[in-house]
């Protein structure tokens, strides 16, 4: 059976590499900035400029174009993605490094084509299934705002991706099934606060690539949206962003959504992990408007039927036990008995998405790793908690997120003590 | 069927009355369950000291975390800014630190800086006496042919640390100090260039590292534990932490 699959992976590729070949066949030429139908004068508008910083803000551009302890936008930050590893390019206007050397069209087709300078396609670590959405307006703004900052000299490293995905054209399959050029069209029946929230959701905020489940391929397939998923690699869960029960939103006010966004703390849960990066980064920096379209638009995502209730795979009865006491121990004084949390200080855990999330690996991995809440201008001395690796065990840190996951309200299923050995060994990033 | 009809009217409001006052019971409950928080930024710090301890004393017992308290407070604020920026690598604490401004850094860098414990102990590693002697002099005279300062001339006379970026080495365990000064080797340890400590730590050879390692972790504790005052020492090397000053090689 192995030649059988060697095969067909053999002709698969041999597949790509042709529908990849057929679909891009040719160069393009760049726009010279001479050249661009976007003037200079134009890009110097400290009102276009000041718009473009807000929306650079919103999309979190310098989340992923910084390096830890990098200038900021100069890129070298290394990318993991499952099929290799994409180091982040320099989008400071640098001429040599940089896009100092760019057009608006160039930049252009690269947000909403997803196609560099050259024609070359990019590879979708660049999150252009999303990016595409964003107006012609929004994205000259974003441009002209680029081009203000300071030159930083600073080469991108070259692609280390696995053969075949190295092959550059084999991206043109992938967006064949991925990939659907468009900027966002308002629909008619809704409110205009409704539609401001879905652009920003949908569009610059791209919280779809990491809160849907991706596929073998990278993928995430059209219908999955925001139905939340495991971050690849990073391995943290980005939950259900719908009102579902057990796992999602259900409970949540359009306030609650604003002050996570804004403060990082709500009255239903803390931001932490990669999204904790995204609220000091990003979502606190939105406007009150922004932010309660944002909430209104998520408010009325359809209501998925209740998580399933998972059955334990075994009699966890003595688990859960002893779950309870190292919650008593040492969860309870923060947390509360009740699960409650302490308004304003520490979250509650009853009804917490990220506790009820499917896989417990959230739940696991704040209690390996603890830390503080979002820095953000509402929240400047955040309280923390304590990292809970040194202390416990595998088994005692199975046994009390089991117990979370299973008491007050919550219904998620228990957590396997190897679940937690392998949580303890993902890296941190 | 009678007395039915009588009790009718009155049995909703007995309801009403019986609910609002259990709901009265529940919330007085729920208020009383929900923990009190102290407002102290030792209880903010719950991240912090749960490894370096409430008041930054370490935990001498598993010899690993170091102590915190009485280090010069920008010492510590430079080493949680290496920490956010991967000049010193250590994972836990880049993902504890990463998002703290710098006012919310001097502050936690302040408090640990301000506590006064008593030192204690860690283990030590079965060590000859010999290689105790050779540490002692790395710490207390150096070695010129292989152009290694002594601890001393930067770290103070008693070892107690400069103010205001020079960490005091008395009282650390013996398994942080030897992992430390060989992260400066392998580059997972550093600060602002120029980095003195890195350049001295590859001067040292392997056995130098145990043996400096040890001899500061079994050196008695002076009386006075404070670090010395700003610019008592003159450092041997150029040193970005303190301004780059430092006149030798």
């Amino acid at each position: 059976m192995k030649w059988l699959r060697r095969l067909l992976l053999l002709i698969a590729i041999l597949v790509l590499l042709l529908v990849g070949w057929l679909f891009f066949g040719g160069g393009h030429q760049p726009t010279s900035p001479a050249m661009s139908k976007v003037t200079a004068a134009t890009l110097h508008d400290p009102a276009l400029i000041a718009r473009g910083g807000y929306l650079v803000k919103v999309g979190d551009c310098a989340g992923c174009h910084t390096a830890q302890g990098g200038a900021a936008f100069a890129g070298g930050r290394l990318l993991a993605t499952p099929f290799g590893n994409i180091p982040v390019p320099n989008i400071t206007p640098d001429r040599d490094t940089g896009l100092g050397d760019w057009s608006f069209e160039d930049f252009w087709q690269a947000l909403h084509a997803g196609k560099g300078r050259h024609g070359e396609l990019l590879y979708p670590a660049f999150s252009y299934t999303s990016y595409t959405k964003v107006t012609h307006d929004d994205a000259l703004a974003m441009f002209a705002y680029l081009q203000s900052l300071p030159a930083v000299h600073q080469t991108s490293r070259p692609l280390m991706l696995d053969f075949p995905y190295s092959v550059r054209n084999s991206v043109a399959a992938w967006r064949a099934l991925y990939f659907k050029e468009g900027v966002f069209q308002p629909d008619p029946q809704q409110t205009a606060q409704w539609n401001r929230g879905a652009y920003l959701v949908q569009g610059l905020g791209h919280c779809n690539e990491c809160h849907a489940a991706r596929d073998s391929l990278g993928g995430t397939p059209q219908d999955m949206h925001l139905t939340g998923g495991q971050i690849p690699l990073q391995n943290w869960y980005a939950p259900d962003l719908s009102t579902r029960r057990n796992g999602g939103l259900h409970g949540w006010s359009e306030q609650d959504i604003v002050d996570l966004l804004k403060t990082g703390q709500s009255a239903k849960g803390t931001a932490f992990g990669p999204m904790a990066d995204v609220v000091a980064g990003s979502t606190q920096h939105m406007s009150d408007d922004d932010l309660r379209a944002v909430a209104t638009y998520l408010g009325s995502l359809p209501a998925r039927p209740p998580a399933a209730e998972e059955p334990s795979p075994f009699n966890a009865n003595s688990l859960v036990q002893q779950g309870e006491k190292i919650y008593t121990q040492h969860c309870a004084d923060c947390h509360g008995k009740d699960g409650n949390g302490v308004a304003g200080i520490y979250p509650p855990l009853d009804g917490n998405s990220s506790v009820t999330e499917p896989s417990g690996i959230n739940a696991t991995r704040a209690v390996l790793l603890g830390g503080f809440a979002p820095l953000t201008a509402a929240n400047p001395r955040p309280y923390s908690m304590p990292p809970f690796a040194q202390q416990l065990s595998d088994a005692e840190v199975a046994a009390v997120v089991s117990y979370i996951r299973g008491s007050w309200t919550n219904k998620a299923a228990v957590v396997p003590e190897r679940d937690v050995s392998k949580d303890r060994q993902t890296p941190i990033d | 069927m009678n007395t039915n009809t009588k009790l009718r009217p009155a049995t909703p409001i007995v309801a009403v009355a019986l609910l609002a006052a259990a709901m009265l019971i529940a919330a007085a409950a729920r208020a009383a369950d929900a923990p009190k928080i102290p407002d102290t930024l030792q209880q903010r710090i719950a991240a912090c000291t749960t490894c370096h301890g409430v008041h930054g004393e370490g935990t001498p017992g598993s010899g690993y975390f170091p102590r915190l308290a009485g280090k010069p407070a920008a010492y510590l604020a430079r080493q949680m800014q290496d920490f956010q920026n991967g000049l010193r690598k250590y994972a836990p604490m880049e993902y504890t630190v990463r998002q703290l401004s710098p006012a919310y850094m001097q502050e936690i860098a302040e408090y640990f800086a301000a506590q006064q414990v008593p030192y204690s102990r860690s283990p030590l590693p079965p060590v000859s006496a010999a290689t105790l002697q050779r540490g002692e002099q790395l710490v207390s005279k150096g070695d010129p042919a292989s152009r290694i300062p002594a601890c001393a001339s930067c770290h103070g006379n008693q070892l107690t640390g400069v103010q205001p970026s020079t960490p005091g080495l008395v009282g650390l365990p013996y398994d942080y100090l030897s992992a430390q000064l060989g992260s400066w080797r392998t580059h997972t340890r550093g600060t602002v260039a120029p980095d003195c400590m890195a350049v001295i730590a590859n001067r040292l050879s392997d056995s130098d590292i145990t043996a400096v390692a040890a001899a500061l972790a079994s050196r008695q504790l002076p009386a006075d534990t404070h670090a010395q005052a700003a610019g008592s020492v003159t450092p041997p090397l150029p040193c970005g932490v303190l301004g780059a000053t430092g006149d030798g090689t």
